[in-house]
């Protein structure tokens, strides 16, 4: 890597209450790259992300996005800097219509409502979803909900998209096809970091995977380097995993 | 801009609105002296409630002391007008002004300093209360005593100074509430508007989406206050007295949210619906007890009572969002 990268997260802590979730953590992701943040349950990968999103200010270390330093700016703000996320536990707007869910994103770039709709039109459409457009969020399924925060965060227009666990509870041809959505936007340029534990969709999607285990990075590098990282093995799959 | 107000509106909701309006204008020359005065409560608690309902409906902010803009845009209205005989139309634009102040001090503290939900109605509520009190010391517009306006017995009316008979009251409280509910219509269908909803459903969400939570907010409050502002200079120069007991009080605050409550929050007919019904039952009630002979104190307010909690339990969403759904009419209006 010469280039800079767009995201660089470097040395990143957060303590809460004593608990060191996230410790002097460091990572980076290039620009049209699509990264993977793995580790077992509670090893500080949401915690990760909402300092990068802007919810927690780390308590030390940087991150620069896109040669700007963006650590401690409301959540806002960072999506103004041109960073989508979603959410792990989805926060649709219930009472509002899928289409109008996404047609909020898409105010962000696009002040016309008219032009805003038909831009959240074609973004629920290449999540499949332009069927479901009428319905409330409050009436769709879980995994709908999941693509839902997708089409959402796409429809900001980001440079950078962060996807928390947006594959968990989908049907093996479900993930499939999320991943041909993520390979397909990120030809079109847009830079993934995910968090996820379908494996299925890391090794298929990521061309470099990071692994958190008590808040610390393990292990980082190609995939199937990584996934053959005794480390990993043990702290993360277990010592009988067999991939 | 003007076109969005009827995007996506059936045709039959427009005819509907339409014969609405033109039964209310002609309203005036066929009823008596006492159905024209319900015809203006019922058009000005309509008119309040949609400015409540800006913040509460759209914004997803309870206030439950919006008496307090009722108020201090009637004071300053009259004030404006007995001490330095500034008529209403130029007095409002301060009146507005001032509203619009003491609602922007109020949600900047709530919004700056995280209070929400109802904390930040019993902020609300504190703001009207000792507003009221400072009110019944305010010796330059005769404090607890009252704040009288000089009634004309001109014959004719004078709309430059809002002295006249009721149906000039009528045809200007019904030019309001019709602007008011265009304007509504025009701030839900734009970008404020789905900032608003975003925000009521999942402020975080909101957020994370690029939308400045606090300062959208803070725009609700404004205009709800301005539009409140508005309501209260009517009240002034319709009933010539103002007691800081009365128009600060917290009854009025509950009266001022019962339309839009029972109506539904958050639609856009819902407060004129709520209002129609509610100040007709009421009415009707009140009047049958007379009829009857019983003359018990209190009885409207039992009444309410009843009323909320029957919508509450059977309508959670007020009675316009299912009636809308029979109808046939389109989603938001």
């Amino acid at each position: 890597m010469s280039a800079a990268p767009l995201l660089a997260v470097e040395g990143i802590s957060k303590s809460f209450r004593g608990l060191r979730a996230v410790s002097a953590t460091s990572l980076s992701v290039p620009e049209g790259g699509i990264v993977s943040l793995i580790g077992p349950n509670g090893a500080g990968k949401t915690t990760c992300f909402n300092m990068i999103a802007g919810v927690f200010r780390p308590d030390e270390g940087s991150i620069t996005f896109a040669g700007r330093r963006i650590d401690g700016l409301r959540p806002d703000l960072i999506c103004r800097a041109g960073i989508g996320r979603t959410f792990q536990i989805v926060k649709p707007f219930k009472e509002l219509s899928a289409l109008d869910n996404v047609i909020v994103g898409a105010l962000r770039a696009e002040a016309d409502v008219r032009r805003a709709r038909k831009k959240a039109e074609a973004v629920l459409d290449r999540l499949g979803m332009l069927d479901k457009r009428d319905q409330p969020a409050a009436q769709l399924t879980l995994p709908e909900r999941k693509r839902l925060e997708v089409a959402r965060a796409l429809a900001t227009e980001p440079k950078l998209l962060l996807l928390d666990e947006v594959m968990a509870g989908l049907r093996p041809t479900e993930t499939d096809q999320m991943v041909a959505v993520f390979r397909d936007l990120n030809r079109q340029g847009v830079t993934i970091l995910l968090i996820e534990h379908v494996m299925r969709a890391v090794m298929a999607l990521s061309q470099q995977v990071v692994v958190l285990h008590y808040g610390e990075v393990i292990a980082a590098g190609a995939p199937e380097q990584v996934v053959r990282d005794p480390a990993v093995l043990e702290c993360y799959l277990g010592e009988e995993a067999d991939i | 801009m003007i076109a969005r107000l009827t995007d996506g509106v059936p045709r039959r909701a427009l005819i509907l609105l339409g014969l609405l309006l033109a039964a209310l204008l002609v309203a005036p020359l066929v009823v008596d002296a006492y159905v024209l005065s319900i015809l203006i409560l019922i058009l000005y608690f309509a008119y309040t409630g949609q400015a409540w309902n800006v913040m509460m409906g759209f914004a997803g902010q309870l206030s439950l002391g919006h008496s307090l803009y009722v108020g201090v845009a009637a004071y300053t209205a009259a004030a404006l007008y007995v001490h330095f005989g500034l008529g209403p139309w130029a007095g409002v634009w301060l009146a507005i002004l001032i509203s619009m102040a003491f609602g922007l001090v109020i949600g900047f503290l709530a919004f700056r300093f995280g209070i929400g939900g109802v904390y930040f109605a019993l902020l609300t509520i504190a703001f009207a209360e000792f507003t009221r009190v400072g009110f019944d010391h305010f010796t330059w517009v005769n404090g607890s005593g009252g704040f009288f306006l000089p009634v004309t017995q001109s014959e004719d009316n004078d709309p430059f100074n809002l002295r006249g008979d009721p149906v000039m009251f009528y045809y200007l409280l019904l030019a309001i509430t019709a602007l008011a509910f265009l304007l509504c219509r025009w701030l839900l269908t734009g970008r404020i508007g789905y900032y608003w909803l975003a925000i009521r459903e999942e402020p975080e969400a909101a957020q994370t989406l690029g939308i400045n939570v606090f300062r959208c907010k803070m725009i609700a409050v404004a205009i709800s206050a301005g539009m409140t502002a508005l309501s209260g200079v009517f009240f002034a120069f319709y009933y010539n007295n103002l007691f800081p007991e009365q128009i600060f009080s917290m009854s009025r605050s509950i009266e001022l949210i019962l339309g839009p409550i029972i109506g539904g929050v958050g639609s856009l007919f819902g407060p004129i619906l709520g209002a129609f019904v509610l100040t007709v039952l009421a009415e009707t009630v009140t009047e049958l007890m007379h009829a009857l002979g019983y003359d018990i104190p209190g009885i409207k307010q039992v009444f309410y009572g009843i009323c909320l909690g029957a919508v509450v339990l059977y309508l959670p969403n007020g009675i316009w969002p299912p009636l809308r759904k029979r109808l046939g009419l389109g989603d938001r209006s």
